[in-house]
């Protein structure tokens, strides 16, 4: 217990940031963006120093704040985080800071804008801090909203049709989510004799074995939506691709990883519904990394192909998750973080072209995937140019984009690499094959990324792009170089977020090798087998 | 000696990297300078531990190392691990590389990104140097990505010309396959014996109890990666489009030392492959193709940088093969003669370029009246990569032949002589089309008059260079008390074995190849084009490079591009045009059947009403009432 | 005394009068009064439960349905003038512009 509320505080001050700008003018643009930095700086530096504060040693959850609210339906205000939740914090926290500095570009109803973004943020902090059920969902559907609006305002390309897909698809994971928490809810109150939405409480409780594989189902698909787990990821490049750049921002960075965050917390509850449904996770992950892989090679938006990218890249996390190994499952959940950072750093720096080219669109040149530079059309000649070139103009952006390429493609150095290596190892003694798999497609990321900086920033450059500015003033570098930091820093030196995290995950690995139930090697064909007999 | 000052041989190109980036981008001349004291200093500093090992040969290695992972069930030690081996490989990194640095202040002059250049130099050098010092594989591979990327920023320097963009994209992605085996061996590794560091996976195979079958998959997985960073067959594609940067950057990276890595790889875990001899014979078939298979290449290439490279390839066939016969110590022995003649070819090469700005050897031609210095440090790196008494080459070679020859590698050995033969043929074509004779093309020498000599920053390396391409051989002369092999070795400390008949045999080849280079492009007796003609097909295969590039480029479009083609099919039409949109067509078709009942009529909706009402009346009659009457009885 | 069968009776009849008259005819007139009646039907039976109860509540609420009713006849007529005006009829089935 510490005497100071330290989440209550990084929660809420966006939340008041947001009530704030309400008694401002629209007019007061510069106060408004200054709020907002100011807002979103409180909870970033608070953040920073809970890693610092948080006792590695003891693990657990820990800053726990605990006011009963409905006490009738067992529901109160409790915060609290571990290792895993505390990386997901900071996460969030250097991604809404950076963000808002990305969104000073935005010139359109301004308030609404940083009103919504921030109460966004809001909600994703109370997900990953709740300890109550009830409050966990609640903020899940209070960042959903903000969202919608968002992209559907101040988005671009097909945004109605993205906004809605997007929004239906959240809502409809949360749906499927909310009924395995209603039985949870109605199990606790029959063993427990009162009504609680307590997390610690509910992880206490044994589940039967029967229970747990038929509920943790609902929590998979839920939550594996939101990851986005194939096949259910089509709205997340499209989402991503219409959204302005900050939110992708957001959506990429965080709000994907609430699914991987929720999946882990089942996990936690079900260990045994974990044992059995985490080798089909394991499978379809593999279409994540492959599928995705390729389908990005394919496109021409920077955004669609980084939209892949992401969601071939959650195909690691899910695979760390799906091995059930330490080693693994720290790697996954220092993935959450790393390509969180990494893309909100790709996403911040195409929209920063973007601003500015109106297109994103790269040219297709050297036949269908660029090996060679066999066919490569003149692009001055072009009517309605491709990006192509751009370092030339914008060295500052292409350097960033290189390095974030570089992460992406778990290039050393980054904390991408850190984690995917992890993964790797530990994966190799529980899914050999699906890891050679996994290690072929970093590979692919290494394809697309570099035809992508080849396309866009290597290359003749348009007439068209001469006149584009490179970031120069501090307020527009800066949040490129926070991100870029934080990578190279936790790729340097990652036991700074590995040693929380391991105490978290190897809380929640301990619980999942002491379930009883389905034995090793058991597989769904076998249990539906024992059911019927 | 301090850990602090080895941690500094490590660091200080990072830093200087760093400094150029942040602080001195604008100021060319001060950027070149850190760039150059960094790397003499790491220099001046690995004399340090090369004067230990001098003074104590058997010491045991030395080794420091931090946590970079400590986990109870996962630990990474990042260290830096001195034997003689990884001493040897510094001297040539720093001591070619600080030559390199030098020379690229004078050959770099002028261009726009010339702090840009010696930012990626250093860190090239920083990260060239943590593979060398690596006390194990994950640390190896962590900097074996990182000269990946620095060769990638390099060979696309000049990003906007676009071959020089795509050719550093290729080397990247072609390096990146090979790593993708390298990275899966090292999980493999480890998964069998359970260890990264090099000394104690060296410790736990001597012991044995492995099965070897694993130790060979481990073994030929971490060769994977050694094939596509020193470019040998079949991932050898890379090198010679990788020609598009700077010629300093040729020198140094592709040539020198980052293509090295392979082999140093190799020969740093000679402890695995040893344990596995299937793989170490993979290896040494692998190097003698590609080295056969290069030279070949090379004769009918007609680019100056491109010829040196295709000589690069070759050669660092032939150390892999020295490598796969048991010859550890002749590997590794070439590898480090190998880097001051190729470099010094290169850097003559650049030297030549800078003067006549064409890389065509056709317009080239009595060179050596204008580059005096250039032409005579030319002729003795070709000499000694012809390999022709006393030279280094010929030293180096000659190791590696009596390695195979003593091994009972027959085909290898004989693979080695044809070999020698073509170095010194392609060699002398290029030396005697490029320096002797007249100028061939027609208006001269391109766009300037006459060619000029390059000033001294850049002749002063390629004379020091010259003089260790042509007496360092002697370190490894047979029956000298304290030679190359007395220090790195692998086992027991031995000195090389020495045919007469061998070393003349291979003096004799090399001989022939300069004659009949002489025969065919100085003297003329012989019409090459009229040769070439004759064997039409043969040389088109070999000017085509045997048509790898097309082959994969072909693999590339219709495997991989197939594939990615059908998934993006897939995500089009059956995930988000099927099921998507689909369920929305299908809730707006059930919305607009549904909608009919919708009449707009008040009194149907009424009659709904009470239709309704009176269903629930009797519901509740039929359930409720009766179990209430139950109830009161 | 009158029995409370009959009071409930007598709404009961009224109701289905109202119900009715409500469902078949055609004049928006006569709907709103049938609606009338079935309001007045559940008043009668407030009150006579109410008197058989000893309880005010249910007087009270007739107060409030006497209120209600004529408030809705209020309204109602304002919009049936309105829909006179306009269309020029006061047969519902002319009104049924909010159908699919």
């Amino acid at each position: 217990m510490t005497d100071f509320p330290y989440l209550s505080v990084i929660f809420l001050a966006p939340l008041l940031g947001a009530v704030f700008m309400i008694f401002l003018s629209e007019e007061n643009k510069t106060a408004i963006r200054r709020i907002a930095a100011g807002a979103t700086l409180i909870s970033l530096a608070l953040s920073i120093l809970l890693l610092f504060k948080f006792d590695q040693v003891a693990g657990g959850f820990q800053f726990v704040e605990k006011i009963d609210w409905i006490p009738s339906l067992g529901v109160s205000w409790h915060l609290g985080v571990d290792g895993i939740s505390l990386a997901m914090v900071l996460l969030t926290s250097f991604i809404i800071f950076t963000g808002v500095f990305i969104s000073f570009s935005i010139e359109k109803r301004v308030k609404e804008f940083f009103i919504l973004l921030l109460t966004l943020v809001t909600g994703v902090y109370g997900v990953f801090m709740s300890l109550d059920l009830f409050f966990f969902y609640f903020f899940y559907e209070l960042a959903v909203i903000p969202m919608y609006l968002l992209i559907g305002i101040w988005g671009s390309t097909n945004r109605e049709y993205a906004t809605m897909k997007l929004t239906l698809y959240l809502t409809f994971g949360a749906v499927i989510a909310l009924v395995s928490i209603l039985a949870i809810y109605a199990v606790a109150q029959s063993e427990l004799g009162h009504y609680t939405f307590d997390l610690l409480q509910l992880g206490r409780i044994h589940y039967s074995d029967a229970f747990q594989i038929i509920f943790f189902l609902p929590l998979l698909i839920g939550f594996g939506i939101l990851v986005p787990m194939w096949p259910f990821h089509s709205w997340s490049p499209g989402g991503h691709a219409a959204a302005p750049s900050a939110v992708s921002m957001l959506h990429a960075g965080v709000l994907m990883k609430l699914g991987a965050y929720g999946i882990i917390r089942s996990m936690f509850l079900f260990p045994v519904g974990a044992k059995f449904w985490m080798p089909l996770v394991a499978v379809l992950c593999m279409a994540n990394i492959l599928y995705g892989g390729y389908v990005a090679m394919t496109r021409r938006d920077l955004k669609f192909m980084i939209g892949y990218s992401s969601s071939s890249h959650m195909g690691y996390v899910l695979l760390g998750m799906a091995s059930l190994n330490i080693i693994a499952l720290n790697g996954a959940v220092l993935l959450m973080f790393a390509h969180g950072i990494m893309t909100g750093l790709a996403f911040a720096l195409v929209g920063f072209i973007y601003d500015q080219s109106h297109t994103r669109l790269m040219p297709e040149w050297g036949g269908q995937f660029g090996y060679d530079a066999a066919n490569t059309a003149d692009p001055s000649q072009k009517k309605y140019p491709e990006i192509s070139g751009l370092a030339k103009k914008l060295p500052f952006i292409g350097f960033f984009f290189i390095a974030t390429a570089m992460a992406s493609a778990g290039l050393p150095g980054f904390a991408n690499f850190v984690s995917e290596f992890m993964i790797v190892v530990g994966t190799f003694r529980v899914y050999p094959v699906q890891t050679v798999l996994a290690v072929f497609g970093v590979v692919i990321t290494a394809i697309y990324y570099l035809r992508a900086i080849r396309a866009a920033f290597f290359g003749e450059i348009h007439p068209k792009w001469e006149k584009l500015q490179d970031a120069v003033t501090w307020t527009q570098r800066l949040p490129f170089l926070v991100l870029l930091s934080v990578l190279l820093i936790v790729g340097f030196y990652p036991s700074l977020l590995v040693d929380p995290i391991h105490t978290g995950s190897a809380a929640l690995l301990a619980k999942i090798q002491g379930s009883a139930g389905l034995s090793e090697g058991a597989t769904l064909v076998e249990w539906a087998r024992s059911v019927i007999r | 000696m301090a850990p602090g000052l080895l941690w500094l041989i490590l660091l200080s190109p990072l830093i200087a990297s760093i400094i150029i980036t942040v602080l001195t981008r604008k100021s060319g001349r001060l950027s070149a300078l850190i760039s150059v004291g960094a790397i003499l200093l790491s220099f001046f500093l690995s004399l340090g531990p090369l004067a230990h090992i001098l003074a104590e040969p058997q010491a045991p290695p030395t080794e420091y190392f931090w946590y970079w992972l400590n986990l109870p069930t996962l630990q990474v030690k990042m260290g830096i691990l001195i034997d003689p081996l990884s001493v040897v490989m510094l001297l040539v990194v720093t001591g070619v590389g600080s030559l390199i640095h030098i020379y690229s202040m004078g050959y770099m002059k002028g261009d726009p990104g010339y702090s840009r250049y010696f930012a990626s130099l250093s860190f090239f050098t920083f990260s060239m140097l943590g593979i060398v010092l690596s006390n194990n594989f994950v640390q190896t591979y962590i900097f074996w990505e990182l000269v990946g990327l620095s060769s990638f920023l390099l060979i696309g320097f000049w990003f906007e010309k676009p071959s020089a963009a795509d050719a550093a994209k290729k080397a990247f992605l072609t390096t990146r396959v090979g790593d993708f085996g390298f990275m899966i061996g090292i999980v493999f590794l480890y998964f069998v014996v359970g260890s990264f560091n090099f000394s104690e996976l060296s410790a736990s195979l001597k012991q044995g109890g492995f099965p070897e079958t694993l130790l060979t998959v481990a073994a030929l997985l971490i060769f994977t990666g050694a094939v596509g960073k020193s470019a040998q067959f079949p991932l050898h594609v890379w090198l010679p489009d990788a020609m598009e940067g700077p010629t300093p950057v040729s020198a140094l990276i592709h040539a020198a030392t980052m293509v090295a890595a392979g082999v140093y790889l190799v020969a740093r875990s000679f402890f695995l492959f040893s344990a596995a001899p299937d793989a170490l014979e993979a290896v040494a078939y692998i190097g003698g193709f590609t080295a056969i298979m290069a030279a070949t290449i090379a004769i009918a290439q007609n680019d100056i940088k491109r010829i040196i490279a295709y000589s690069t390839l070759s050669q660092l066939g032939y150390m892999m093969m020295g490598l796969g016969v048991g010859g550890y110590t002749a590997g590794m022995f070439h590898l480090t003669m190998h880097a001051f003649f190729k470099a010094l070819l290169f850097l003559a090469a650049g030297s030549v370029i800078h003067a006549v700005h064409t890389q065509d050897i056709w317009e080239m031609g009595g060179l050596s009246k204008y580059l005096k210095i250039t032409s005579t440090t030319f002729l003795i790196g070709a000499l000694a990569n012809a390999g022709l008494f006393p030279l280094s080459g010929f030293w180096s070679k000659d190791e590696i032949l009596v390695a195979a020859y003593e091994s009972g590698h027959l085909l290898l050995f004989w693979v080695g002589i044809v070999t020698a033969f073509f170095t010194a043929l392609y060699m002398f074509r290029l030396f005697f089309v490029v320096f002797t004779g007249a100028p061939r093309s027609a208006e001269g020498h391109g766009k300037h008059e006459a060619p000029h000599e390059s000033p001294p920053v850049m002749t002063v390396p390629l004379v020091i260079l010259a003089f260790f391409s042509a007496v360092a051989g002697f370190a490894g002369a047979p029956g000298l008390e304290h030679g190359f092999a007395s220090y790195v070795h692998f086992g027991a400390a031995g000195h090389p074995a020495f045919h007469f008949s061998i070393a003349a045999g291979s003096t004799l080849v090399a001989l022939a190849g300069i004659g009949v280079a002489w025969a065919f492009y100085s003297a003329r007796l012989f019409s090459a084009e009229r040769l070439a003609s004759r064997f039409s097909f043969a040389y088109r295969l070999l000017q085509n490079k045997y048509y790898f590039d097309e082959l994969y480029f072909w693999i590339i479009r219709n495997i991989q591009g197939g594939i990615a083609l059908f998934c993006n099919w897939v995500e089009e039409w059956v995930v988000i045009n099927f099921f998507v949109n689909g369920t929305a067509a299908l809730t707006r078709w059930t919305g607009g059947i549904l909608r009919l009942s919708q009449t707009g009529k008040l009194q149907t909706y009424l009659m709904m009403f009470i239709i309704g009402i009176i269903g629930v009346v009797l519901l509740l009659l039929a359930t409720f009432i009766p179990s209430q009457v139950v109830a009161v009885r | 005394m009158i029995p409370l069968s009959y009071f409930v009776t007598l709404s009961f009849l009224l109701f289905t009068i109202g119900v009715i008259g409500v469902l078949i005819r055609r004049n928006i007139l006569m709907i709103l009064m049938a609606i009338e009646l079935i309001l007045n039907a559940v008043n009668i039976n407030f009150v006579a439960f109410s008197r058989f109860s000893q309880s005010i509540d249910g007087q009270v609420f007739v107060f409030f349905v006497m209120t209600i009713a004529a408030a809705e006849v209020v309204v109602g007529l304002a919009i049936v003038i309105v829909a006179f005006r306009r269309r020029a009829t006061v047969n519902v089935d002319e009104f049924n512009l909010m159908k699919w």
